[in-house]
């Protein structure tokens, strides 16, 4: 029984690891070129984990990394979350068919998550104040839909060789 | 029945068994989760909408953010320390010799300007208007934290534990470089002049004429909006900051008139500037407290001080 606890414990710290190492990959300092195209890794990290053990990763991780996020992002608070619980509660109703799909199919999935993600970012932005945006503001989306398959090799390597 | 789940790779898994945990799990369903989530999201966007900017939760959450910033910076703080251990003997010398003539300069300049403080301070007196004294500063580095592009804040690494507070004047070697947005305990972010949110009360040193700058979203330009096509103004005219506002201390160099061309036809003239602080190349800021006693209006400072605190 104990063992099953520490493994269980094991297992989440591996998944936290990989997503305060998003986080980092965030804030990552890149030159002015390439920072407009910096995709929302927490988020294509939190998709991955959603989709592949829905049982330890739900909504409210989702939630608490996108609080964290808002806070390193500097954004108001409740932006992320908002959008990160929306997008994996779409994950975890259909993480069954997604975890078939060719890695083609799920990238056009992932795209439709990020897009969905910017979208109510966007929307909660406009809220605060009629914002004048830049049309690097979508570029996210297209190179975190370009990122997923290098993204879901390396996580499903860190999944299956350490059996989480 | 765990382990073996966990042994097989993701796409392989039994979709019985997973389906099984999901079905045993305990807790509320993810539709309830849902909508705990968003009503949960949706109360702290309105909090931060009404209420200040950095509240606890914001600071006892950036305890654990603060320090991926500043993981992220030491990268390139090493580097730039790598490059001090290995600076030659020569440069260095070299340096300080300049370093010193430097300060002679402003040293002597000082000099005068101290004298012409006071005899301003006493010239003002006899106007019977108060006087405010110079301002104290605290060098703060900037860390080298990505942000998104399209918004000129930047990460400081002094935070309220310095006492740094919201729209504090932040200033370079050259000028003006924008105003403390956010606090944090140990960062807080500064928000640079050219931000397009972002606009500065100025006037021409040349004429004292009244402007707002306002920023373009580009590093190497300030736009001047408000002013009507028949205003003097030059090209190579000097902005300093107004200390209207409140924000900024008066007499600060902003930016300086880039070349335009006169639109006689048109009500307000498009006149853009190039600011001053070298805002995309500096890695060392200042940040500014003015001092809030006035000098007294008498001779005599021990007198009790001055009842017409500005409040600007």
């Amino acid at each position: 029984m104990n063992d099953r606890y520490h493994e269980h414990y094991c297992g989440i710290g591996r998944v936290v690891l990989t997503l305060v190492m998003a986080m980092v990959l965030r804030i990552l300092p890149l030159p002015p070129q390439l920072a407009a195209y910096n995709p929302d890794w927490v988020l294509l990290v939190l998709i991955y984990w959603a989709l592949a053990i829905p049982e330890r990763v739900g909504i409210f991780s989702a939630w608490t990394f996108g609080l964290l996020t808002d806070v390193l992002t500097g954004r108001m608070l409740g932006q992320y979350a908002l959008a990160y619980s929306l997008v994996i509660y779409i994950c975890l109703k259909l993480h069954k068919r997604l975890r078939r799909f060719p890695l083609l199919q799920q990238g056009v999935f992932v795209f439709s998550c990020l897009l969905l993600s910017q979208l109510l970012l966007f929307f909660v932005k406009n809220l605060q104040h009629p914002a004048q945006l830049h049309g690097t503001f979508w570029l996210p989306v297209l190179s975190g839909t370009v990122c997923w398959p290098v993204l879901h090799t390396l996580l499903r390597f860190v999944h299956v060789s350490k059996r989480i | 029945m765990a382990v073996s789940l966990k042994k097989t790779p993701l796409h392989e898994s039994k979709p019985e068994a997973s389906a099984i945990k999901l079905l045993f799990a305990t807790g509320p369903s993810i539709n309830t989760r849902l909508l705990v989530a968003v009503i949960a999201a949706t109360v702290l966007l309105v909090a931060e909408h009404r209420g200040p900017q950095s509240g606890l939760l914001r600071t006892s959450l950036s305890f654990f953010t603060d320090p991926l910033k500043y993981l992220v910076d030491l990268p390139s703080g090493l580097a730039k320390q790598a490059v001090d251990f290995f600076d030659s003997y020569a440069s260095l010398k070299r340096e300080n010799k300049q370093l010193r003539e430097e300060q002679l300069v402003r040293q002597t300049q000082l000099l005068k300007l101290e004298a012409l403080e006071k005899e301003n301070i006493r010239l003002r007196a006899l106007l019977e208007n108060s006087f405010k004294l110079g301002e104290q500063v605290l060098v703060a580095e900037l860390l080298a934290v990505g942000r998104v592009p399209y918004e000129h804040i930047v990460v400081v690494n002094k935070g309220t534990r310095f006492g740094v507070h919201l729209r504090q004047p932040v200033l370079d070697a050259n000028g003006v470089v924008g105003q403390v947005f956010r606090t944090l305990p140990m960062t807080s972010e500064v928000m640079l002049i050219t931000d397009q949110n972002h606009a500065i009360p100025v006037q021409v040193n040349r004429n004292g004429l009244l402007t707002i700058a306002v920023g373009s979203g580009q590093f190497n330009s300030l736009v001047l909006p408000y002013l009507p096509s028949n205003a003097d103004i030059r090209p190579g005219d000097l902005l300093i900051t107004s200390g209207l506002g409140g924000t900024f201390p008066q007499g600060y160099p902003v930016a300086v008139v880039d070349d335009f061309n006169s639109q006689p036809n048109k009500p307000f003239a498009t006149i853009t500037a190039t600011p001053t602080a070298r805002l995309d190349r500096n890695r060392e800021l200042m940040m500014v407290w003015s001092k809030a006693a006035p000098v007294p209006l008498t001779a005599n400072p021990a007198d009790e001080p001055n009842p017409v605190t500005p409040n600007e």
